[in-house]
């Protein structure tokens, strides 16, 4: 199988024992694209470059983000980039490897993007739990400004922006880019209501606002040296440049990969060897999560469909963080649907109704089920349940809450139990998963036996 | 236990600096106090209350929405086991249910020699290296029930002590301000604050 190639942009560096050093950054072409910005073009042409390339963002909700920028309201000061480095949809693994093994360039991306939108500060809200990432970016961050590359006069020239390193605690929900800035102002991470509170117009204490995932801020540098139209050139014209896939689950060697965007397909990524290799033990696809728990699933007869964001979109799901979940033959598909919603019901805030309490019950139904303790109306009340949180249980979500968390935790049941609808009545009838499939609860011993 | 050591107020001091207001430090001042104790304490959250001008009610509202905030003691050793979608489909919870047998407690819960705690977390970005978990969030990849008894002998020895400080450690190097940092933000932030 042939797969599409293209240039390493953001993971150049990767393989390399000192990419992320400032020495090391500074000698494979490093800050070039900065000294570019500053020195030779005006912050609307940075713009323009960031626009032609049409970049679309890597965080989730894959708006454009030179689309993005252009919302800030004009002569409204301060104005505040917010990196989200706040990395937790379930299989999603690229930005902690991001900020781990190429600081600089995210540093590098972060002060050019503050450069063009004439941002007074920018805030690096990396995720709690990510000591090592926190470590790197820190000494990174103290060797830039030592060198010139963010504080006072940059690079020599007129501009000057700080960039203020922090970090969570432990809350998915942060990763919301209202519940981010909520966090940062040192509140509980609870999503604000939009309108009015669209960061762009209101956003940190209120001001114009930008909030950019690590990924996306990544590619800034090569699209400043590169133009626009090269990034543009790569891919697929509906999905545009490179971008990083995290392909975890039942394949033979799951791996973090920087694909052409829109034109890899997923049976590529599951098979083809410069990827995954194959499914684990020969095995087949019953599933797959095409990107991260939020999405919905796909099956077999979605193999072949590119990685491309319009394609996906149209065919019920979305490509999300970049979070690709196999799950082959063997998998109790009312175990995997428990599990992602019992995460949403432990990260729900808790500040709407629906799906505080919808999510919470969601888990409970599932779990009875699981224990063999399922009813014959369980089935008809998990649907009932998430219709009061996702009105309709389509896509894209409609939904009664103010985020989409609530609304995250019907895909996995809307996926699991249309298809695999005899496999949950089996598990209320007889306690257990049908025979073929495994129970991932297996025992200590007899794991041993 | 304590107030935050005068160090520590001289750091905290330092992290204020860097947001245009003040309670923006106060996650990162939380984490201060749990680096110095291995918890939050209260008496740190009504120190941090004096240094950001708030009610200590208000630092505890924050503090106690983060998971990662422990307002009683834990283990030396916090581990934190992925039981996620990834790490369940490659035998996570075999893995869990070894360590709680191992340890002999369950999850949630802390050894009686104040050791190890062990906890069954949510998706720790670590999906391709499944079953993955975290030592003081430190990773351990590819976790078998075998690398997983060498990694309680080697805590428990006291090996792997530089790798992985106490809990309430995060990372080993912090931002610091220096002559280079330009204030804009900040100088910006209270031109707008004070009208």
């Amino acid at each position: 199988m042939s797969v599409p190639t293209g240039p390493r942009i953001i993971t150049s560096r990767f393989d390399l024992a000192d990419g992320h050093t400032y020495a090391g950054y500074l000698r494979t072409g490093g800050y070039a694209s900065l000294r570019k910005a500053v020195g030779t073009m005006t912050p609307q042409q940075v713009h323009d470059e960031v626009k032609a390339a049409e970049i679309q963002g890597r965080g989730g909700a894959g708006f454009p983000a030179g689309t993005k920028w252009g919302f800030l309201p004009a002569g409204v000061f301060p104005r505040y980039l917010v990196i989200n480095g706040d990395e937790s949809e379930p299989g999603t693994y690229k930005d902690r490897m991001l900020m781990e093994r190429d600081p600089h360039q995210l540093i590098e991306g972060i002060v050019i993007a503050c450069y063009a939108l004439n941002a007074s500060q920018a805030f690096l809200y990396v995720r709690g739990e990510m000591a090592h990432a926190q470590e790197r970016l820190a000494q990174a961050l103290n060797d830039a400004y030592a060198n010139n590359m963010v504080g006072k006069n940059i690079c020599g020239s007129t501009f000057s922006v700080d960039i203020t390193l922090t970090w969570g605690a432990g809350a998915y929900i942060v990763g919301e880019e209202t519940a981010l800035i909520e966090s940062l102002e040192g509140e509980r991470g609870m999503p604000r209501l939009k309108p009015p509170f669209f960061p762009a117009v209101k956003g940190l204490y209120m001001q114009p606002t930008i909030v950019n995932n690590v990924e996306t801020l990544a590619n800034v540098p090569y699209i400043v040296g590169k133009g626009g139209g090269d990034f543009k050139s790569i891919g697929a014209p509906t999905s545009t440049g490179m971008r990083m896939f995290a392909v975890s689950g039942h394949v033979n060697k799951p791996g973090v990969f920087e694909v052409p965007n829109g034109v890899t397909t997923f049976r590529m990524l599951f098979e083809a060897p410069e990827y995954c290799g194959g499914v684990r033990n020969g095995g087949t696809i019953k599933a797959f999560i095409p990107g991260g728990a939020s999405a919905m699933w796909f099956f077999p007869e979605h193999l072949d469909m590119a990685l491309d964001k319009p394609t996906v979109d149209k065919a019920g799901s979305m490509l999300g963080s970049g979070a690709i979940v196999a799950m082959d033959q063997t998998t109790d598909m009312v175990a995997a649907c428990w599990r992602i919603v019992r995460f949403f019901a432990r990260e729900s805030c808790g500040k709407c109704t629906p799906c505080r309490e919808g999510t919470t019950w969601l888990e409970r139904v599932l779990k009875r089920m699981l224990d063999g303790h399922g009813r014959a109306e369980d089935i008809d009340l998990l649907f009932e349940v998430s219709e009061s949180i996702s009105p309709g249980i389509a896509w894209p979500p409609r939904q009664t809450t103010i985020c989409p968390l609530g609304p995250s935790a019907v895909s996995p049941i809307a996926s699991a139990v249309r298809r695999f609808r005899h496999e949950f009545e089996h598990y209320i009838e007889h306690g257990r998963p049908i025979d073929g499939v495994v129970s991932p609860f297996v025992t200590h011993a007899a794991s041993h036996a | 236990m304590s107030r935050l050591s005068d160090e520590r107020v001289a750091l905290a001091r330092e992290i204020i600096g860097r947001f245009p207001r003040k309670k923006s430090a106060l996650i990162p001042l939380l984490h201060l106090a749990q680096e110095q104790d291995g918890y939050v304490a209260q008496d740190a959250m009504v120190h941090i209350a004096e240094l950001l001008d708030l009610a200590p009610a208000e630092v505890y509202g924050t503090a106690s929405f983060y998971e990662m905030f422990k307002f009683h003691p834990v283990g030396k050793y916090c581990i934190n086991i992925c039981t996620n979608i990834s790490c369940q489909l490659v035998g996570a919870w075999n893995l869990l249910h070894h360590a709680e047998e191992r340890l002999g407690i369950k999850s949630g819960g802390t050894t009686d020699d104040g050791l190890f705690t062990i906890e069954d977390v949510e998706c720790i970005a670590a999906c391709t290296e499944a079953p993955a978990l975290q030592v003081n969030y430190r990773y351990r990849y590819k976790v078998t029930p075998d690398s997983f008894d060498s990694l309680i002998e080697e805590l428990e020895s006291g090996e792997l002590q530089g790798e992985i400080p106490p809990h309430g450690t995060l990372g080993a190097v912090r931002q610091i301000t220096t002559a280079a940092w330009s204030n804009r933000g900040i100088e910006d932030q209270a031109k707008v604050d004070s009208r």
